[in-house]
């Protein structure tokens, strides 16, 4: 995955509350190899119709909003199917940034481990965000990780948490998997006095 | 140093008290590394596979790791010809690949013990009170009912618990749904859930893990709470749990890997302590009355759109934050449903019992009941996948399947199959089906299909009448 710093970039409005994993990827992509590129098949339902030709008036099909890299979606984005696939079509279609007001447990900690930044702002910021994009396609946010600060669309700024494990590894583009991969030991040793249930 | 005294000031959950058994060691952000006692695998695990084999390296621990194919197979068929879509093909061998070249036990197309994953693994005696519990599938909260924490997880966790055995987590906030009260006639597990959710909400119990509590939670069998936990995330909750007891024990009794002996009696021991402290502290707390809950359907595209069955398509204009008035907006175009309409008036096209939430045993002789000396509607295609293919024999034992195929139903071989629709068994576009599987979402069932969750014996009902049909009508004549 790409280092994530700073980004400035035309921003995509979804409206949808409790916008599913399945809405996002559907299940029948799920048989795709992660070698494939899954920016294709990103909300695939909405954005094709039965033909495979594009929905006109779907909003990542209308032109200004192409180039989004940045979506700010409603309230419990991502909630549903646990499939990373979701994650991997926004990013691969580009996305690097999603900004919400709530998001599902296993979409954030997916995002994360993914080089796509998942900040939490507050509802009624994120719907004047949405509104305001609505009205003006082609307009920008600019997300800095670094400084842990967004810069929305009317210029105004917010500052957002971010787990500072997950700002470590997705502003040097690396995995937690080589730092757990260091306490091996640990693990054994926990193993071997843990009073669970062994196969 | 009074260490007893301390911790027996400070009353804990269950959920705490699994936790801090298979706490390895605590990050600097405050995630904890948790022990994984047991990781379930199917055939959409092939990604995370080859993200380990990117980095040279192995499953820690095969032992731990058990494998069914349910996702990609087919229904109507055990051969692997039936396959004929070389996609779906390679995932299943993948998992076949994957599991030989480790160690892994997997129960392929060809094994009696194949099945949906959350079903295997409790009837195998694999999933156990007091595990920690994951798989790459939401519905992985299933196995909590045995008083497991249970999780599903994405793709690069599963290559970090391969690799380690072990996963990064920040604890979960404590959430308790107490259901009291005597349940009325035919009103199932499958409604209770129902019922939850469309009190709390799809996102109600978001950062939390359930407890499930409460008279009426304590008299469903192993089978209901199978069902009420796999529907947790559906509230947005990670994990389902509820408390085990002897009606756990009597379950997990006997099972192939169930400890046996001087081992069981240990285990049983140990297990009786799990369960929260009396006076232990959750960060939220429902309530719901037994005597309130009607058999459920839902009328929308997310599982708390859900409604008594007695009740009627809901306005939107009635709804006074925007957001959702315009999604329910969007959903009633979706299922092609006008306010007002009596949800019996609602016709339906397909009929699907089966899936992790309602295709057990019990389940099955739920619908069978209902449908007993009955034929499905002529409009209707109904079919039965059981959700194991030990759940069918045992089925087929009692002679469920000669009453379903009498009736009308397919009886099929166990898989996921509508309820995601991934190996080829979908709804068409624009039919509606009754389903008693876990997710109504748009396009879950197959490309513009509309989907009406419910229990199996409401599912039978609609079969029968070809609408959506208050089964207690069938049932209490």
């Amino acid at each position: 995955m790409e280092q994530l710093d700073r980004l400035e970039a035309v921003a995509v409005p979804i409206a949808t509350v409790n916008c599913d994993t399945d809405q996002i990827l559907p299940a029948q992509f799920l048989q795709k190899l992660r070698s494939d590129d899954f920016g294709r098949y990103l909300f695939h339902e909405f954005r094709f119709g039965k033909d495979g030709s594009e929905v006109d008036d779907f909003i990542l099909n209308r032109p200004p909003y192409r180039p989004g890299r940045i979506l700010v979606a409603n309230r419990n984005f991502g909630c549903g199917s646990s499939r990373e696939h979701a994650v991997w079509a926004l990013y691969d279609y580009g996305f690097r940034v999603v900004i919400a007001p709530s998001f599902g447990d296993i979409f954030l900690a997916n995002s994360l481990k993914n080089g796509l930044l998942s900040i939490v702002l507050p509802q009624e910021v994120v719907s004047a965000e949405i509104a305001r994009l609505e009205a003006n396609p082609g307009a920008t946010i600019f997300a800095d990780l670094d400084e842990q600060k967004v810069r929305l669309s009317d210029g105004s700024i917010r500052a957002f948490e971010v787990d500072p494990f997950a700002k470590t590894c997705l502003t040097n583009g690396v995995d937690e998997l080589g730092y757990t991969l260091e306490r091996l030991a640990d693990i054994d040793a926990f193993e071997r006095r843990h009073v669970g249930h062994a196969a | 140093m009074n260490v007893s005294l301390n911790s027996a000031a400070a009353p804990q959950t269950l959920v705490d008290k699994i936790w801090a058994r298979h706490r390895v060691t605590t990050r600097e952000d405050g995630q904890d590394l948790l022990f994984v006692d047991r990781h379930f695998i199917h055939d959409v695990t092939a990604t995370a596979f080859d993200m380990l084999r990117a980095r040279g390296l192995k499953p820690r621990s095969p032992n731990r790791i058990f494998g069914t194919a349910d996702h990609y197979v087919p229904t109507h068929s055990r051969e692997m010809a039936a396959v004929n879509h070389p996609e779906r093909r390679t995932m299943i061998e993948a998992l076949r690949r994957d599991a030989t070249e480790s160690g892994i036990t997997m129960f392929g197309l060809d094994d009696p013990r194949q099945g949906i994953v959350h079903v295997v693994g409790p009837e195998q005696g694999l999933s156990l009170p007091g595990m920690t519990i994951v798989c790459a599938d939401s519905h992985t909260s299933t196995h909590g009912a045995l008083g497991a924490l249970a999780f599903g997880i994405g793709a690069t966790e599963v290559a970090h618990v391969l690799a380690t055995q072990t996963l990064w987590q920040r604890k979960p906030l404590r959430m308790r749904v107490t259901v009291d009260g005597k349940l009325g006639s035919v009103i199932t597990a499958k409604d209770v859930i129902l019922a939850i959710i469309a009190r709390i909400g799809v996102a109600g119990a978001v950062g939390h893990a359930i407890e499930y509590a409460g008279s009426t939670i304590r008299s469903l069998s192993m089978e209901g709470r199978l069902t009420v936990c796999n529907m947790s995330i559906e509230a947005g909750g990670r994990a389902g749990m509820v408390a085990p007891d002897d009606t756990t024990f009597q379950y997990v009794s006997g099972r192939p890997y169930a400890p046996k002996g001087e081992e069981w009696d240990a285990s049983v021991a140990e297990w009786r302590a799990l369960r929260s402290d009396e006076d232990a502290a959750f960060d939220r707390e429902v309530s719901l009355d037994a005597g309130d809950i009607s058999p459920m359907v839902t009328w929308g595209t997310t599982p708390e759109d859900a409604s008594p069955i007695t009740g009627r398509v809901p306005d939107p204009a009635d709804v006074a934050d925007p957001d959702r008035r315009e999604s329910m907006r969007r959903a009633l175009v979706y299922m092609d449903l006008v306010p007002g309409t009596a949800l019996e008036d609602v016709s339906v096209d397909r009929v699907f019992i089966g899936s992790c939430t309602n295709g057990r045993i019990e389940d099955l002789r739920s619908a069978a009941a209902v449908v007993k000396g009955r034929k499905v509607d002529w409009r209707v295609e109904a079919w039965v996948v059981p959700g194991s293919q030990q759940a069918k024999a045992q089925a087929e034992a009692e002679g469920l399947d000669r009453i379903f195929k009498s009736a009308g139903f397919e009886w099929r071989f166990a898989g996921c199959s509508m309820c995601i629709a991934t190996n080829g068994d979908v709804v068409a576009p624009g039919q509606r089906c009754a389903s008693t599987s876990n997710r109504n979402f748009i396009g879950r069932q197959g490309h513009g299909a509309r989907t009406h969750l419910m229990s199996p014996a409401m599912a039978a009902a609609a079969a029968v009448t070809g609408r959506l049909t208050d089964v207690r009508r069938l049932m209490e004549a």
